[in-house]
């Protein structure tokens, strides 16, 4: 049983978006030319998420790739709520009395984002009013604490994942008198998410991480070939100064028990994300707030149970690494994307293919005969496995799709293979983690016409 | 790369007769610095310089010596023989489409099979035949026509089956064959020597051959060639023949007085291997693939295969770039699909081992044929180059027309298909080129069905009514750059199957067509014909009437407002161009001519007219919208909207009125149709083309109105007997031998062109008859469609070929236009046509290699039309009091 190519294709395309930055008088005055953005499920349902948006009262766009785990509640979340914390921390102090004024007098609020949305990108409307709610508190707070300087981006990046990941765990710890709101806020607390954010101004590009999510930058160099920048740490065990981080931050004592088979406390793979509370929580929260839930809470193994050796709480923190990177005119493409795809090619591949796709040459190297003994026959073998590299290219029309049948569908030599990408698509549900992750991708192009006008 | 060429050249033996290019030729080989420095200096002067040194300019050096001509110097910006000659496949091959391409390979081939004898320089002539492959029913038609052509004139030719394919062949694989085309006669040459050959036997006559001499541009005065200035210096000289090969286009526009010589160079590819372990032998014939899109041919008992792929490399579009020809590199990716064909064509040479993939320029060309001829704009300045990968096959041929072009004043045939003045300015933008070479290279091996049409380098000149008509849903066709209509395809049918499918066969519009032509016979029809080519031709005195009365052959001094059809003829009595001509005031002219003549007409009578300031000729084609209105109700549409009576009484037949309709004043209206039926030809200053035409519609509309196309107007007219230019009437053919004496003043009290040339004619008789075949046996359903240039038999003897044909909805039946000779039967020398020898023979005309029985008529059936039509309207008006 094999799947047809359309069948491949309507599967690698379901979740597939692209937005193209609008024009004005036919030029494109943005540093960003658009992105491509998609995503393959492999856990029912999918635990990525994914946004992207336009902010509207300062310059600059967010991207966001969003792994969660232990549910996808926390990733929703996330998804939903960061860059409205992003956002605000970058608004200046007028904008926000502006904003509270408005929501003061019941007028209307100037709107702060425009989402880039898939039509499969839900927001929870349920919860709407108690985020907004927090939001609200925030940003009544940051009028009060008003210093008068202006917003530094990193800062406002590293404050907005902070508050956030505190009104996660203060919704949970507080609430809710409605049953549904109380379980949704308690779910999100319990799972976990990273999160790897881009916020583009500009030639400003800077990068946020909270956990083992990655974001690549293309670059071309002179002679046409493609070279990855690495714009993010991965926070896991591979990651030695963060192993050494959060042993200084724990007494000697628990040095051995911190870090177990790469995971953290033995059980969690990231060490840092959203929500998590079981590893920031001390005991008797945990305990209180489990016995006081609802049910599905209680009955729940998971959530009652206490990693081992769990004795000075937080083990887990939500600030990000903020890395800022001036954008160059060879500096093509932003490649944000969950573990899923880093675990299956390396960063030097993905860039090669993304910016083979975007360029629309492929770099192989001409053939030339030479002095070589070489027959027609092996030739024919040779071009005819040369073309069908190729061809594959032309069956996208995003780039993260292309990226996705890629790190699927690849064989030995770096070909999609229609076989093996059948294969790993038709996977039956409870099969389908075991071979692969969820996947979730996007790809920023940026506009190297304005970079280099800077 | 240059390793194999230089074995490949040292088969040539350098040795020329003439001191003169020897020692030129030596100093360039010679190491030394000080034979270097003293190379044979240039003349001062010359009859005619050559430039390029390829196969080209060899072949018009050696044809030119031949006729008489000594004083010559040809110019080679690097060595004899090294561009594209060098390069190319060395295949002399004479299945060609057109009976023109067709002689000039013939003679060609004649050419290099004496030429070794000629000069005592090897050219590796061997006749191998060649084999065409038809993979489809489709291509078997093609190349039955071919053949058909091939063998009226003597040339031999034969369709095989798949089974013959292998017996001459050992290597073809013939299991998606249906059938093949052998040519026995079709050779191979070693191109470069067979260059060098006609060089040698020029020099011997007296041509100087310079070798690294570029030509950087060239001086003309007063509209003339004067001098040709070179890197070594300048040559005066009267005529200046450009044969640059791809590089022509550049030296075209490199003077003051730009030269326009649309062509563009391709990258293309060929393969070359090691021999097989039994070489082929090596007069194993070439074959061609046309469905495969390759040829291969046997080198060195090896093979060598090419072909001309979907996907062409276009280069040299900036221009010249030293530093691309000297990178122009194998590329094996693009190469793919035609390897792929080759093996499984031949699965054989799988393991055949590769030596070498070569990559060389071609220069191709708008449509498809080459150019030669002289400049419009530059007397003098000659052309030939732009040979769509043909140039060994045609080179020979092409070399000699143009010798006699120059020698003679014009060729031994006729030659317009190929003359540089079917282009204009319009053809020679860059991107224009660029885009139409990347078409045309595909179509070498495309399949040319009847009225396909470019895709590329369209819209371009359009009418004004364009979009409108566009919405209504023309389909259109390209001329000279302009679009016109083919058909309106009515709303809702099946508008992409209609313009994809292709076929010998009946096509889909027959029955869009059969409707206008319907609507065109029984109620007034709207053909949009503004690509017209339109002068106007005036002076203070008699000037203008003075000349136009030697320049036509009919009488123009005509009352003012009428209008007089009248051939512009050359010295032997041919149509250099047929045109209508309203003498719009007693000092004015308003000249009609095809579309395709903007160029040719302007430059012909620019040259003849006499230079006075005060005859003025002026282009007005851009000025005026023409529209069509043909049918019996024109007459009510036109008087409705003018309030001006336009029954016959008050407006004959040629008559030219400037009045208005509905608004808009100063409209040209004319009463001819171009077609023998009755109607309107409006001639609309542009800002007035929407309004009339909404008007003329909105009033049409209670007498049926429709707007129709060129095909209802070419089935009419070709119904009716009416010649075109281009088509049916060329500069060898004069209004003598196609029936229109009465277009002719002899006795117009004044000497005009070709009028002596008439007298005789009109004395001894013609040698050639223009007549009309009706199809007799055809099925039009099941029968393929005849197009043009079908043989024709009489008594089962070849006396002519077709030059137009169409379906006559009148007549339900398809009838062909052609020309009828009378060959003497034993020495087949051509005898005086009489009434007599064409009504007394039994016909048969050839569509691709059957025939069908035809009656031949020399007038038309006008009394057959009547009767119909006074039935039809009583048919019309029934229906319109439903």
């Amino acid at each position: 049983f094999y799947l047809t190519p359309p069948q491949v294709n309507s599967i690698l395309k379901a979740n597939e978006y692209s937005f193209k930055v609008p024009e004005f008088d036919g030029k494109n005055v943005s540093s960003v030319l658009g992105f491509d953005s998609n995503q393959l499920p492999a856990n029912a349902p999918i635990e990525d998420r994914r946004s992207a948006a336009t902010c509207l009262q300062t310059r600059g766009m967010l991207l966001g790739v969003f792994d969660g785990h232990a549910g996808c509640a926390c990733a929703q979340a996330v998804s939903e709520r960061l860059f409205y914390y992003i956002a605000v921390s970058l608004l200046p102090h007028e904008t926000l009395l502006e904003i509270e004024n408005a929501v003061e007098s019941g007028r209307a609020l100037l709107p702060i984002l425009q989402w880039h949305k898939h039509p499969n990108d839900y927001f929870s409307k349920e919860a709407s009013k108690l985020y907004f709610n927090s939001l609200r508190t925030y940003w009544q707070e940051l009028i009060d604490l008003n210093s008068g300087e202006t917003t530094d981006v990193k800062e406002a990046l590293i404050n907005a994942f902070k508050r956030l990941d505190n009104d996660i765990s203060l919704e949970a710890q507080v609430g809710d008198p409605n049953s549904f709101l109380n379980y949704l806020v308690l779910r999100v607390a319990f799972s976990g998410a990273t999160a790897c954010v881009a916020h583009v101004d500009g030639v400003d590009l800077h990068v946020a991480n909270t956990g083992d999510s990655r974001a690549m930058l293309g670059v071309q160099e002179e002679d046409g070939s493609w070279s990855a920048v690495s714009l993010s740490y991965d926070h896991n065990a591979q990651n030695e100064r963060e192993v050494e981080r959060v042993k200084t931050e724990h007494p000697k004592s628990e040095e051995k028990s911190l870090v177990k088979q790469d995971r953290l406390l033995g059980l969690l793979m990231p060490f840092r994300a959203f929500g998590d509370v079981k590893f920031k929580w001390s005991i008797e929260l945990q305990k209180r707030v489990v016995e006081s839930g609802p049910d599905q809470l209680n009955e729940n193994e998971y959530t009652k149970f206490i990693p081992p050796n769990y004795h000075t709480p937080p083990y887990l923190t939500a600030e990000p690494e903020v890395i800022h990177h001036r954008l160059r005119p060879q500096d093509k493409f932003l490649v944000l994307a969950t573990d899923g795809l880093w675990e299956t090619m390396h960063r030097q591949d993905v860039v090669r293919i993304v910016g083979e796709y975007l360029t629309g040459v492929h770099h192989q190297q001409p053939i030339a005969v030479g002095g070589y003994k070489v027959t027609l026959g092996q030739m024919h073998g040779l071009l005819t496995e040369r073309r069908a590299r190729i061809s594959s290219v032309f069956e996208d029309q995003n780039a993260a799709t292309h990226l996705i049948r890629h790190a699927v569908g690849n064989n030995e030599f770096g070909a999609v293979d229609h076989e093996r990408l059948s294969k790993m698509l038709s996977l039956p549900e409870e099969l389908a983690r075991m071979y692969r992750d969820d996947i979730t991708i996007i790809v920023v192009q940026f506009n190297s016409h304005v970079i280099s006008a800077y | 790369a240059a390793g194999m060429f230089l074995r490949l050249l040292a088969d040539v033996r350098w040795r020329a007769a003439d001191p003169r290019w020897r020692s030129a030729a030596r100093c360039h080989r010679s190491t030394s610095a000080a034979a270097e420095a003293h190379p044979v200096p240039l003349p001062a002067q010359a009859q005619v310089v050559i430039c390029g040194g390829g196969i080209m300019g060899t072949s018009v050096a050696y044809h030119l010596s031949k006729l008489g001509w000594k004083d010559i110097v040809l110019l080679e910006q690097g060595r004899l023989a090294a561009g594209t000659t060098r390069f190319c496949a060395g295949i002399v091959s004479m299945a060609r489409h057109t009976s023109l391409e067709l002689k000039m390979a013939d003679y060609s081939n004649k050419l290099y099979q004496q030429l070794e004898q000629e000069t005592g320089i090897q050219t590796g002539y061997t006749k191998t035949g060649s084999i065409s492959l038809a993979q489809t029913q489709d291509r078997l038609i093609s190349l039955k026509r071919i053949a058909s052509s091939l063998n009226v004139m003597g040339i031999p030719c034969e369709i095989i089956t798949p089974k013959q394919v292998a017996q001459l062949h050992p290597l073809i694989n013939i299991h998606d064959l249906v059938g093949a085309m052998y040519l026995p006669e079709d050779a191979l040459v070693l191109s470069a020597s067979v260059s060098l050959a006609l060089a040698t036997a020029a020099s011997r006559n007296g041509v100087q051959i310079h070798e690294r001499t570029s030509v950087s541009h060239i001086s003309v005065q007063k509209g003339r060639v004067t001098a040709v200035e070179t890197d070594r210096g300048q040559i005066k000289c009267q005529y200046f023949v450009n044969c640059a090969g791809q590089w022509a286009y550049e030296l075209g526009h490199s003077g003051e007085e730009p030269v326009n010589i649309p062509l563009h160079a391709c990258e293309h590819f060929y393969l070359l291997t090691h021999p097989l372990k039994e070489p082929l032998a090596s007069n194993v014939p070439t074959v061609v693939d046309p469905d495969g899109r390759i040829y291969i041919r046997n080198w060195q008992g090896g093979i060598l295969s090419g072909g001309f792929e979907k996907n062409p490399k276009p280069l040299f579009t900036e221009g010249r770039n030293q530093l691309e020809i000297h990178n122009l590199q194998e590329d094996w990716d693009h190469f793919e699909p035609l390897l792929s064909a080759l093996l499984r064509r031949m699965p054989d040479v799988e393991a055949l081992q590769i030596m070498q993939l070569v990559n060389c320029p071609e220069s191709f060309t708008p449509d498809m044929r080459c150019i030669m001829g002289e400049s419009p704009t530059v007397r003098g300045y000659f052309v030939l180059a732009g040979m769509n990968s043909a140039g060994i096959s045609y080179g020979g041929g092409a070399g000699k027309y143009l010798a006699e072009w120059m020698v003679n004043g014009y060729p031994s045939e006729n030659v317009w298909p190929l003359d540089l003045k079917r282009f204009g300015t319009l053809q020679s933008s860059r991107t224009f080129l660029r885009h139409r070479v990347m078409e045309v290279m595909p179509l070498m091996c495309d399949l040319k069905v009847p009225r396909w049409d470019f895709q590329t380098g369209r819209q371009l000149r359009t009418s004004p009514l364009y979009d409108r008509l566009d919405a209504q849903g023309a389909r259109w066709m390209e001329k000279h750059g302009f679009e016109r209509v083919k058909y309106f395809v009515p709303p809702g049918s099946d508008l992409l199957d209609l313009d994809q499918r292709k076929t010998f066969y009946k096509p889909d519009w027959f029955d869009i067509v059969g409707a206008e032509v319907k609507c065109c016979k029984e109620a007034v029809c709207v053909i949009d014909m503004s690509s017209f080519t339109k002068f106007e031709i005036s002076s203070t005195g008699d000037q203008a009437l003075e000349s136009l009365q030697y320049l036509f052959s009919n009488d123009l001094d005509v009352p003012v407002g009428h209008v007089v059809h009248t051939g512009m003829l050359n010295e032997k009595g041919g149509y250099e161009n047929d045109c209508s001509i309203a003498r719009l005031s007693k000092r004015s002219f308003f000249m009609i001519s095809p579309t395709d003549q903007q160029v040719h007409c302007w430059a012909w009578l620019k040259n003849r007219l006499p230079e006075d300031s005060n005859l003025v000729m002026e282009d007005v084609t851009w000025k005026y919208t023409a529209l069509n209105l043909i049918g019996p109700r024109a007459v009510d549409v036109l008087s409705e909207l003018s309030y001006a009576p336009m029954t016959p009484e008050h407006f004959p037949s040629l008559f030219c009125k400037e009045m208005s309709v509905g608004y808009a004043n100063g409209i040209r209206v004319m009463s001819i149709t171009h077609t023998g039926e009755p109607g309107f030809m409006l001639y609309i200053p542009i800002e007035y083309a929407l309004h009339v035409y909404n008007e003329v519609m909105n009033m049409g509309q209670k007498y049926g109105i429709r707007n129709a196309g060129y095909y209802a107007l070419r089935s009419l007219r070709i119904e009716k007997f009416f010649a075109f230019w281009g088509q049916d009437l060329d500069a060898f053919t004069t209004p003598m031998e196609c029936g229109r004496e009465f277009q002719v003043k002899l006795e117009k009290g004044m000497d005009f062109v070709g009028q002596e040339a008439l007298l005789e004619q009109k004395q001894n008789g013609v040698y050639k008859r223009f007549t009309m075949f009706i199809l007799e046996d055809h099925d039009t359903d099941m029968d393929l469609w005849p197009w043009w240039g079908e043989p024709i038999f009489r008594n089962g003897r070849y006396v002519g070929k077709t030059t137009s044909s169409a379906y006559s909805y009148t007549l339900e039946r398809h009838v062909c236009l052609g020309f009828v000779h009378h060959f003497d039967e034993k020495t087949g020398e051509e005898l005086v046509v009489t009434t007599d020898f064409i009504n007394q023979g039994e016909y048969e005309i050839d569509i691709a290699g059957q025939r069908f029985q035809a009656k031949a008529k020399l007038y038309p059936f006008s009394s057959l039309f009547a009767q119909r039509r006074r039935k039809d309207e009583e048919e019309l008006s029934g229906y319109q009091r439903e």
